[in-house]
């Protein structure tokens, strides 16, 4: 018997991943290549970005010693906006989109209106918010309520596709029964289905609230009201100091609905 | 025989107190969403409003038909696009594994100290829109693809840093434990302990995240931060709706492209 000492191998650890050598080499060589080229073809104007360090270190100063007075009335206009916004955005996606989840999934509706509704679904997700916000701008005006209608939009491509997965999910032993029983179909919704989804929706509208409010701060850069829109003004006036504190006042809102929000869906499930 | 005669409770869901409670919290949230509405439009021109439909037709009118001859001067932006992506998640990446690893509890070197200076990078980075971002950063070193790279790394470092370091704490504390009994130096428990089981986790976040990267570059030209945003800024504000309408199905196809790539890979890896 070959004992395995004889060999004099030693130990090497087997790549994690890809198994096949040629594969690995391929991608190896592949990733250098592209590398290679996509470096070569960036250009950088590097006179403009030493230039530049001067006004970032202006910038670190102005978030490290922040500005909330001399702008204070802009900045409390645009967060009121940026949060009523938010909110009522909210409340009309996730009205619009239960109706949509509902029939998006596959076993509560019918074909042709799961069909319909997953093809809201799709739409509503593949375009991002900021290029909706500068079609709602366009046909609007400027203004929160571009911003509100974009918001919406999102807000039922996200709800109805995660509610119509949560729907598909549930526990199919408690629609029968309720099936037993005699019920229409408006009633299992509302004693088999409503209770299984209800924590998890809630718990996906803070979510949502939460994303509101960040993207509240984007599309203000396209027209479409809120922070975002002074903070664009601050940057473009380079008042980093005001820039500054409106930063860190947004950080201080997502934290702040981060934290209540997992508090929150802890006590509802 | 008398008959028991007791007023049977037909059965209800809650309680009198939880039933008011709870229609208590809807009333309030009504009347936040009203308040809120009637603060929001305070400002709405709303004959600007009403009169958005004939907007819409009068733009879907001047949207179509797309002009597709504009297609050969959008490979080159588009090309920037997909650069500006990945090496803006390389960049992203880069930055992300340490702090993931001094923000998970059980390998930060410090719980008190490091681990909650991680925390707060993470949560800035991950509250902080790359748009926003490459805002700032066009102002800081000037327009182009660099400044779209950096936006789109400071971005990514909070969102694969955070998936990261939940993987790191819900690894299998076995394997580290046998590690450390053969004798084996902290950076050698890492090294054979850790990593291996979080790698499959980490490809997969990095995928992920690239996938949103395309998403996202594809708009940081609105800002001057390069790519074909760029060409939709220049398209939008000379009002040319042919050419925004062709760019927005080339943004569309990437997304749905790279969002298969990325599916694809996803799958192959988990």
């Amino acid at each position: 018997m070959q004992s395995v000492f004889e060999t004099g191998r030693t130990w090497r650890r087997s790549p994690v991943l890809i198994k096949d050598w040629r594969w690995r080499w391929g991608i190896y060589l592949f990733s250098l290549v592209y590398l290679v080229l996509a470096i070569s073809t960036v250009e950088v104007n590097w006179t403009r970005v030493y230039e530049g360090l001067d006004r970032g270190w202006r910038f670190l100063q102005g978030f490290l010693v922040p500005d909330f007075t001399s702008r204070w009335r802009d900045i409390s206009t645009g967060l009121v906006e940026s949060l009523t916004m938010t909110l009522t955005s909210t409340v009309v996606g996730v009205l619009i989109s239960i109706p949509i989840g509902i029939g998006a999934a596959r076993n509560l509706a019918p074909v042709p209106i799961y069909l319909a509704c997953r093809a809201i679904v799709a739409v509503s997700r593949s375009l991002q918010e900021v290029i909706i916000a500068i079609l709602f701008v366009a046909m609007f005006g400027f203004g929160p309520f571009a911003g509100f209608l974009t918001l919406t939009f999102a807000t039922v491509g996200f709800i109805s596709k995660l509610l119509a997965e949560d729907i598909e999910e549930i526990d199919e032993g408690q629609a029968d029964a309720i099936r037993a029983t005699g019920a229409s179909w408006l009633q299992l919704v509302n004693y088999a289905v409503q209770p299984q989804v209800m924590p998890r929706l809630i718990g996906l509208s803070l979510y949502r609230l939460d994303i509101n409010f960040r993207e509240s701060a984007v599309i203000g850069i396209v027209g479409a009201g809120g922070i975002g829109a002074t903070l664009n003004t601050a940057i473009d006036r380079y008042e980093y100091d005001s820039a500054g504190a409106i930063l860190l006042i947004i950080i201080a809102i997502v934290m702040v609905a981060e934290y209540s929000s997992g508090f929150v869906r802890k006590w509802v499930q | 025989m008398p008959v028991l005669r007791t007023v049977q409770p037909t059965w209800r869901k809650r309680t009198t107190t939880a039933h008011l409670v709870l229609w208590g919290g809807w009333l309030a949230l009504a009347a936040l969403f009203a308040w809120c509405w009637r603060e929001m439009t305070k400002n709405t021109i709303w004959a600007f409003v009403w009169d958005a439909p004939e907007q819409a037709a009068d733009l879907g009118a001047r949207m179509f038909p797309p002009r597709w001859s504009y297609m050969e001067r959008l490979w080159w932006p588009l090309w920037d696009t997909l650069n500006i992506a990945t090496l803006g998640t390389i960049l992203g990446i880069l930055i992300a594994v340490p702090i993931a690893f001094c923000a998970a509890r059980n390998t930060t070197p410090s719980v008190y100290f490091v681990r909650p200076v991680a925390l707060f990078v993470i949560v800035a980075s991950r509250s902080i829109n790359s748009l926003i971002w490459a805002l700032l950063l066009v102002a800081i070193i000037g327009p182009g693809l660099l400044a779209g790279i950096v936006a789109i790394g400071l971005r990514s470092i909070g969102f694969v840093a955070k998936l990261l370091y939940e993987a790191i704490e819900e690894i299998d504390h076995g394997q580290v434990e046998a590690i450390t009994a053969t004798g084996a130096t902290s950076a050698q428990i890492i090294d054979y302990a850790i990593v291996p089981q979080v790698l499959p986790a980490f490809f997969g976040i990095s995928v992920f995240r690239w996938d949103i990267n395309i998403r996202e570059s594809t708009i940081l030209g609105l800002v001057g931060a390069g790519g074909i945003g760029l060409q939709l800024q220049a398209s939008l504000s000379t009002l040319a709706w042919p050419q925004v309408t062709l760019i927005f199905v080339v943004i569309l196809a990437t997304v749905v492209v790279s969002e298969w790539v990325s599916a694809k890979v996803r799958g192959a890896i988990t």
